[in-house]
């Protein structure tokens, strides 16, 4: 229960996705105008990231990995080359199964969440996820554990920085570092920031 | 001739994919704290973004228009796993340094971008240039960042010793905050910043303006 738990708080802080291994950049830059839609696509983000990580450690262990298919009666197989294909396949299904059932069941939550779920797919934090899982040798359990606090994680990353873009409008920006670059400059700092945490011990 | 030409050498700095469209930023801040690593990434995604191109220009007249997205990843993801598989074949230690970021190329958004936007309307030959102008619009942000965080972080140019360290009787004390992850932001902020000063009609719009006002001084 212990090594569970500080894997959740190393992931989130220490090992922050968006702010220590710089992915889903694309959309953390592009969608964190308002503190609103930052918190959907964060929302959205854990939500997928809790459901695919798991998901991909079943797919790995149960068919991709060396002399996985032995439950099969089938053994000496070697399936691990083509992971990254089945990945992103599992992924894109996952989100449109997702997105067929919350249009189905919870059709609010489909409406708050509807754009930013099919651009999920091509989230590298979501591919990301499922790729540090496997190369970290994750069991199912820690799995669950680091796909929901690495989504966590990363929502939190995306609603800080766009709470700060919201601010940032009202200072004097030079024009030629208007938009994208005080966004990187500020991505920056908070990644500066969010490295105190490295020291923190469990 | 000229048309060919603009192909390749309008995405370096005209119409960067990342200092202007934004793309494919996680794999430039990631993998540049070493030149060396930086330019296999370089490589493995300029040969992923041409032949992808290539490719699905070939295909652009079978492909009904609402699968179009899972087919380009299905051919794109493809060639990601044979670079991958490349690089463990003959860089295995380069590949271990890269970890998760050659798979990440699948979903690195210049490569879908391109595919999306310029290989579904244009001819095979013109895709796969278009494919390459970009892959090294890429490359050469990329390899800037690296320069500098390497040469200032460490001292070195793919591992030879260009500053003389301190530690090892020289001058020059490194920069350790350039080896981190916040260092890329900024370089990457800076690069934005001298672009598109010098590039005035890249600026964005000012979204708030702040007024100007004139204190008027009685006398």
């Amino acid at each position: 229960m212990e090594a569970y738990l500080s894997l959740f708080v190393k992931v989130i802080f220490v090992e922050n996705l968006a702010l220590s291994f710089f992915l889903g950049m694309c959309t953390f830059l592009a969608v964190s105008k308002k503190i609103e839609t930052a918190f959907g696509l964060g929302i959205a983000v854990v939500v997928v990231q809790s459901i695919t990580v798991p998901a991909n450690n079943l797919i790995f262990t149960y068919f991709l990995q060396q002399d996985a298919l032995s439950w099969l009666g089938v053994t000496g197989t070697d399936l691990s080359f083509v992971g990254l294909i089945s990945y992103i396949g599992v992924i894109a299904a996952m989100v449109q199964i997702l997105e067929m059932t919350l249009d189905r069941f919870f059709p609010a939550l489909y409406n708050a969440l509807g754009i930013f779920l099919p651009l999920i797919t091509v989230n590298c934090a979501i591919l990301g996820g499922s790729l540090f899982m496997v190369e970290r040798n994750y069991d199912f359990g820690e799995s669950v554990v680091y796909g929901f606090g690495s989504g966590v994680g990363w929502a939190l990353a995306i609603v800080a920085l766009a709470g700060l873009r919201e601010k940032l409008k009202y200072s004097d920006v030079p024009p030629g570092l208007q938009g994208l670059g005080i966004s990187f400059m500020t991505a920056g700092l908070m990644s500066l920031a969010f490295m105190s945490f490295s020291g923190v011990q469990l | 001739m000229a048309e060919t030409r603009k192909l390749v050498t309008d995405p370096l700095i005209e119409n960067n994919p990342i200092i202007l469209q934004t793309l494919g930023i996680c794999s430039a801040l990631a993998v540049t704290s070493s030149l060396e690593v930086s330019l296999i990434m370089c490589i493995a995604l300029t040969s992923v973004c041409a032949f992808s191109n290539l490719s699905i220009s070939l295909i652009r007249h079978q492909v009904p228009g609402s699968i179009r997205i899972i087919v380009q990843m299905v051919i794109i993801a493809s060639l990601v796993i044979v670079v991958d598989q490349i690089l463990k074949a003959y860089a295995y230690e380069i590949s271990k340094t890269l970890s998760v970021f050659v798979g990440l190329i699948i979903t690195n958004c210049i490569v879908m971008g391109r595919a999306e936007a310029y290989a579904m309307q244009n001819p095979p030959m013109a895709s796969f240039l278009d494919g390459i102008g970009n892959g090294l619009g890429y490359s050469v942000i990329l390899i800037g960042v690296a320069v500098i965080r390497e040469l200032f972080g460490a001292g070195t140019l793919l591992g030879l010793e260009i500053l003389p360290l301190v530690k090892n009787g020289g001058w020059y004390e490194p920069n350790g905050l350039l080896l981190l992850p916040p260092s890329a932001f900024f370089i990457i902020g800076c690069f934005i910043w001298v672009l598109r000063t010098v590039k005035s009609q890249q600026r964005e719009k000012i979204s708030f303006q702040i007024m100007d006002v004139q204190v008027k001084e009685h006398a």
